[in-house]
């Protein structure tokens, strides 16, 4: 075995950078996750079917109307969101008073509806939605390949994240945004139109969500559950960030898919193996752990490490009590 | 008093014809989430916890009954509660870890312990992984009863259902019940009352995993099958709905939500999607709606 | 206390209500012969398998009542196993009670053939299996009424490995699915591999199913392996193999779909498979009579048969033709006519159903035709090669199942 327990450096390099992609994913979905419940308040299980949403509304627009890629990214967010007002208005505004239980159970019900719905219309293989030629073929790095598309999902999705937060965090509007959440009587009574603003607030989640969803479109095959595979893993995301913190989801969104790169590597259940293995009592001990940190258990990163920083730091990674 | 024998009547009497009138295989798998949406109904509707957890309960009793019964040649009574006593630990450990927190991060912390518990039911090699554990055979009840005959499985299973209940029903109308009703109600105040709030919850969480343990190993038994389904997060979701369509608080409600579901599932089959479909317009219908689930609208509908 | 009362009547009422409509189908007598086709309807195997298998065996009915005019009505009925075990179990037992179904087939998806032939042992009816893969359906797992028609783990190996380590792919490293299927034909390829003089590099696990295969590939990639081993299916193996293109893995290192269908080389296209190496049991352009067929199919689905979809046709019309020629649905008869006539059709010449429940026929090695030699829709293979039943398919001289006399 070469280099650091199976993985040489080069390989590293590539799980890393590959991580670095899937976190750029794993961020926007939960940037738009956070803002709706840091804001609102509301626990929006809708959001892995709004992503598909997004993917779908792209495809539908390149097949039936001839939309391609960039305008896609701009109108299917927009359409998208504008489905996400719609909700806001007629559903979840009457749950605003009662336990965040209701607001999650209803958008549970709503993500239910629309993938049956897409289930029942498109089947479950999926479409395929070519990549851009402006974005198409890649560049060699030496220790790995980098395809150009992938390269713009980083870039685009870090922009859009830290954008969104240099708003909520630095500006006049997102002050209001922030102040609407502790005292929205106090904000109103200034003349500021609260409610229009969560419900444009809800939106813009539901458009982030849209907006991933049209990125994935080209890497992973439009299919009507691309949503739920993803949904309980951008939750763990949002809740070991803080639920309330902007930064948090990013920052964690991103430290996801580098660690689970780095367990995708096999590296980790290498180190453990070599430390372990031999070990008489305490190597069987240590196997379910190693079980936990090995490539195939890769969907499962996110729990364990969700179970041991919500035991240690209770309100998650940058999160205050609420 | 008078009513609430009328009422326990009624469903003795139900479940005592139920295999006369239906397939009895089905009465059965009602019966089994009933039990699971009461247990369920225990934390959720009386203590105030939302678990999204519940289905490690539900399908590691199971494993382990089916293992139990299956290689290590237990009776069919000493499999599920063996399967029940190791929900209950389970339970013991789960709670006392997500207790500490509440509202929401208290239910994502019983999602992710259900996640590995998932993770472990998949890699395991005595699960069967995918495949699942199959061949679990029902064996004879003390020895004596054999439980192939479908009449015996099922007032077997009737049996430890009305137990289940019962305990429930007791547990619910204690002193103990009033305290949980009360953390649900106002927290701060069961603090200031002087109550060790964290023991009661966790005592509420440890009953209700070993009850959901019970249905899960009972489960088994009747269909001589354990998968990954009953480990998967959807079982947690779909008893959430069972308990909020029935009637969240309510003694009965949880009961019917169950043999609707249920019902639902078996008789949409061939509807594919539809059944999605409907379930979430269920869902959003009842929050908006019908909170209090079909027992309580019927029940305030009586009191007016 | 009232509210007791009725919350415990509405129970019963509305609970009998829902259940009686699920009662609702009617109990066929023995003049009837049932047949259940359960499958994947809507998940990931329903292109390869579920309402195109329906179709078949419904052409396989309507065909044989026309032909041979029999004197017992037959019957089909359908259900969606969404892939997993429990749910075909509890069907087929339901199906077994209450509707008195005679034969289940189809069964895609190992874990379900599994599970449902455990069912149909115990309560002695017919299962033929024309979707699952995994060898341990004729081996450790094996019962002597039930029939594995199309392909296994060990065909698929013998087939696309072995031709591919003869083309000089000799270093391999595998992607596998982490589900017993995926690990089975793992097994079967690399002890082939290992057989002809190859060497095995190393493998990953990936969870099952997975999206991104990104990370699996890169490790693949930096084996150095002159092969990558597919150990998946259906939607695994479209995105690795799509993903091998976008990382500039392909062409440089080949990559050995182990188990494929025409219709995922449809759905990836002809530019990213070009080349691939597959072992199938049928191809609708083989021959006249398989053209036929396949038309027929064509007209009514849009999309040529897997082979999954022409074995459920074949076997069911085998099976209806034992049942005419024992005068009886008894299991055992029937099941002893089924092995005792060769079949001679369009899917098979001289194909044989052995002891251990394998049905034993020509299975052939395919390479994807590049784009420019395509001359017509889903004109998408040249058969390179016609592997001999008894060479596809493991001997029975190595079998697992306690039925086969040694």
């Amino acid at each position: 075995m070469t280099g650091f327990f199976g993985v040489t450096i080069q390989g590293l390099f590539g799980q890393l950078l590959v991580g670095l992609i899937n976190g750029s994913f794993y961020a926007i979905l939960s940037l738009g996750l956070a803002i709706i419940f840091g804001l609102l308040n509301i626990i929006n299980f809708a959001h892995g079917a709004q992503y598909m949403l997004g993917a779908f509304v792209a495809w539908i627009g390149m097949t039936y109307l001839g939309v391609d890629y960039w305008w896609a990214l701009l109108l299917s967010p927009l359409a998208v969101g504008g489905t996400g007002i719609l909700i806001e208005r007629a559903m979840l505004q009457r749950l605003y008073r009662l336990d965040h239980l209701y607001g999650l159970l209803l958008t549970f019900g709503l993500a239910l509806i629309i993938e049956g719905l897409f289930r029942y219309r498109f089947g479950i293989s999926g479409e395929s939605y070519p990549v851009n030629e402006l974005l198409a073929g890649g560049t060699n790095l030496g220790f790995m390949f980098l395809p150009k598309y992938r390269a713009w999902v980083v870039v685009a999705s870090l922009v859009v994240c830290f954008a969104t937060w240099y708003v909520i965090e630095r500006t006049k509007l997102g002050s209001y945004l922030r102040a609407g959440t502790e005292n929205p009587q106090l904000l109103q009574a200034f003349g500021i139109n609260v409610p229009l603003m969560i419900t444009l607030t809800y939106g813009y989640g539901v458009a982030l969500a849209a907006f991933a969803g049209v990125l994935a479109a080209p890497i992973f095959n439009v299919n009507p559950v691309m949503g739920s595979n993803l949904i309980i893993v951008v939750f763990a995301v949002v809740v070991v960030g803080g639920m309330g913190s902007i930064l948090g989801s990013i920052v964690t969104g991103i430290g996801l898919g580098l660690i689970e790169g780095i367990v995708k590597s096999g590296m980790i259940a290498n180190l453990l193996g070599a430390m372990f293995d031999k070990v008489p009592v305490l190597g069987s001990l240590v196997y379910p752990v190693k079980l936990l940190f090995s490539p195939e258990a890769s969907a499962v990163t996110i729990f364990v490490i969700m179970a041991i920083v919500l035991l240690v730091r209770p309100a998650g990674l940058f999160g205050r009590e609420r | 008093m008078k009513t609430n024998a009328a009422a326990w009547a009624l469903l003795v009497a139900a479940g005592m014809a139920a295999p006369f009138l239906v397939y009895p295989v089905f009465a059965m798998k009602v019966l089994c989430f009933a039990l699971f949406a009461c247990a369920f109904n225990l934390l959720l509707g009386y203590t105030g916890l939302l678990s999204f957890g519940h289905a490690a309960f539900l399908g590691s009793a199971g494993y382990v009954a089916g293992h139990a019964v299956k290689v290590l040649g237990f009776a069919p009574e000493t499999g599920i509660l063996a399967g029940a006593a190791t929900a209950a630990a389970l339970g013991y450990i789960f709670g006392s870890l997500a207790i500490r927190r509440s509202g929401i991060y208290f239910a994502m912390i019983t999602l992710a312990l259900a996640q590995m518990i998932f993770f472990v039911a998949l890699q395991m090699p005595f699960t069967g992984g995918e495949d699942g554990m199959q061949g679990v055979p029902r064996g004879r009840l003390l020895g004596m009863i054999d439980l192939r005959e479908p009449l015996s499985m099922y007032y077997f299973v009737f049996a430890i259902f009305l137990l289940g209940f019962w305990v429930i029903y007791r547990t619910i109308h204690s002193p103990f019940g009033q305290v949980l009703k009360a953390i649900r109600e106002n927290e701060p105040r069961a603090v200031s009352l002087g109550y060790d709030v964290d023991k009661y919850k966790l005592a509420a969480f440890v009953l209700s995993a070993a009850l959901s343990g019970l249905a899960g190993a009972t489960k088994t038994l009747v269909f001589q099958l354990a998968s990954l389904t009953d480990v998967h997060w959807h079982m947690s979701g779909e008893v959430v709905l069972m308990t909020l369509l029935g009637g969240m608080g309510t003694v009965f409600g949880p009961v019917i939500g169950a043999g609707l579901v249920v019902g639902l599932q078996n008789y949409g089959a061939n509807m594919g999607e539809w059944v999605t479909v409907i379930t979430g317009g269920i869902f959003v219908i009842c929050v908006l709606a019908f909170r209090r689930g079909i027992v309580g609208e019927i029940a305030a509908l009586f009191r007016k | 206390m009232k509210r007791k009362l009725f919350s415990a009547w509405i129970c019963l009422a509305l609970v009998a209500h829902v259940t009686t409509g699920a009662m609702a189908a009617t109990k066929a007598s023995d003049g009837v012969v049932k047949i259940g086709v359960l499958t994947d309807m809507s998940g990931t195997y329903s292109d390869l398998a579920g309402p195109g298998s329906l179709l078949a065996v419904q052409m396989a009915v309507e065909d044989f009542i026309a032909k041979e005019k029999p004197d017992f009505k037959i019957e089909v009925i359908s259900a969606d196993h969404q892939n997993k075990g429990d749910i075909s179990a509890n069907k087929a037992r339901e199906w077994i009670d209450t509707e008195k179904v005679d034969a289940i087939v189809d069964l895609v998806t190992t874990s379900t053939a599994l599970a449902v032939m455990k069912v149909a042992k115990e309560k002695n009816r017919i299962t033929i299996v024309s979707g699952a893969a995994s060898t341990p359906i004729t081996n450790e797992q094996c019962t002597d009424i039930n029939v594995h028609w199309t392909y296994d783990t060990y065909a698929m190996a013998v087939g696309t490995g072995r031709a591919v380590v003869k083309q000089g792919g000799k270093t391999w490293f595998f992607i596998t699915a982490d589900y017993a299927f995926g690990k089975a034909l793992e097994k079967d390829t690399t002890d082939v591999v290992l057989e002809d003089g190859g060497k095995v590099l190393g493998r990953v696990l990936h969870p099952f199913p997975a999206q991104d295969f990104s990370s699996f590939l890169l490790q693949a990639q930096s084996s150095g392996a002159q092969v990558i081993g597919l150990a998946n299916a259906g939607n695994d193996t479209i995105n690795s193999i799509k993903q091998a293109a976008e990382f500039g893995i392909t062409p440089k290192q080949s990559l050995a779909g182990l188990l494929m269908f025409i219709t995922d080389v449809h759905s990836l296209g002809l530019k990213a498979t070009q080349g691939m190496y597959l072992t199938t049991g049928f191809y609708w352009d083989r021959n006249d009579e398989t053209r036929a067929w396949s038309k027929r199919f064509y007209e009514k689905k849009k999309r040529m048969p897997t082979m999954v979809q022409a074995v459920d046709y074949s076997a069911v019309t085998h099976y209806l033709k034992a049942v005419k020629a024992a005068g009886t649905d008894d299991t055992m008869t029937v099941m002893a006519k089924m092995k005792a006539t060769p079949i001679n059709d369009f899917f098979a010449r001289n194909g044989k159903i052995r002891d251990d429940g394998r049905m034993v026929h020509d299975m052939y090695l395919a390479q994807v035709k590049k784009p420019e030699e395509s001359k017509y829709p889903w004109d998408y293979y040249h058969i390179r090669q016609v592997i001999p039943g008894d060479q596809a398919f493991m001997p029975l001289s190595k079998s697992k199942c306690p039925l086969v006399k040694k």
